[in-house]
């Protein structure tokens, strides 16, 4: 593929990210931060949510294994998810989050384990939308080519 | 004293490290202390981050049993974080404020909730501005304004652009 065709290909994906709620505004924000001082400023953030979610999804799922459910650690464990997800644009996931939240206060079991089930599930896709994205942009960078983050606009 | 580990700065390379000004940002979410660092470098600050508000008041030289001897520290605004654990940003802000030598320095605070009581709380213990989370690059521009010039050394006519 060609460069110009690779920046087709990156505007349609990242317009579908956002069309389908994967990502929001806030993910525009970092891309917008991105420049050639720090042209990988979007991937180190990237790098560092899959990191941070996967200990927080592997403390959330340890303490909801437990026989007596400690609450407030569950918590402070979906607070920082909803922070991370809500800062990198994560729309779904920081959704899910919101939901599991109420879930905690109500102290509802059930309701708990629903949501981790589905928070898995939504930050799994988004990190594999997330990871496509950042190949093609590698690959167009490495044609020598720019991100089109302009065309995002329009 | 000060222990490099709990705390990251961005190195000044370009300018005078006198010239640029210096960001104290405290938050506990490791992508929300990436995100403020690449905010500010992009505005020219130099930017310092620590991880709760312990570390921040070690930072500042404010910790129990430490002696405020940081003369040489220029600090020329402080953002952080609402909900942290152990300390909180409202407390780690009325620390600094009853502190004699750190008063002066603006404090942000930043939360991911909206809460009016909390708000007025921190707006009533002297914080500059309470901004939401997650911050954007508009946001940046505004706190810029906050950022206090450093008082020793008389920079006259010193770069300040929004």
């Amino acid at each position: 593929m060609e460069v110009g065709q690779m920046q087709r290909a990156w505007v349609e994906y990242t317009r579908s990210l956002f069309r389908e709620g994967f990502l929001d505004a806030q993910f525009q924000q970092l891309q917008l931060l991105q420049d050639e001082s720090n042209p990988d400023f979007v991937a180190e953030v990237v790098s560092l949510f899959f990191e941070d979610s996967e200990r927080l999804l592997a403390d959330l799922t340890f303490v909801l294994e437990q026989q007596n459910i400690d609450f407030k650690k569950v918590d402070a464990h979906v607070h920082q998810f909803k922070g991370s997800s809500s800062s990198i644009g994560a729309q779904r996931v920081k959704n899910d989050c919101i939901a599991f939240r109420n879930f905690c206060e109500e102290q509802n079991i059930e309701g708990c384990l629903r949501c981790l089930q589905q928070v898995k599930q939504d930050y799994y896709l988004v990190k594999s939308k997330l990871e496509a994205l950042i190949r093609l942009e590698q690959q167009i960078v490495a044609a020598g080519g720019s991100i089109p983050m302009e065309e995002l606009s329009s | 004293m000060a222990n490099t580990s709990s705390f990251s700065s961005s190195p000044s390379t370009k300018f005078n490290f006198d010239e640029k000004p210096h960001v104290l940002a405290v938050d506990d979410n490791l992508i929300d202390r990436k995100v403020i660092e690449r905010l500010f470098i992009n505005s020219t600050c130099k930017v310092t981050t620590a991880e709760n508000g312990k570390r921040a008041l070690e930072y500042l030289g404010l910790a129990d049993g430490q002696h405020p001897n940081h003369n040489d520290l220029k600090v020329n605004l402080i953002i952080t974080d609402y909900s942290m654990p152990g300390m909180t940003g409202y407390e780690l802000l009325k620390r600094i404020k009853e502190s004699p030598t750190m008063k002066e320095i603006p404090v942000v605070v930043v939360s991911s909730e909206n809460i009016p009581t909390r708000i007025n709380q921190c707006m009533e213990g002297g914080a500059q501005e309470f901004l939401l989370k997650p911050l954007q690059l508009s946001d940046a521009t505004k706190l810029r304004c906050h950022i206090k010039k450093p008082l020793q050394g008389g920079f006259a006519g010193e770069d300040d652009h929004a």
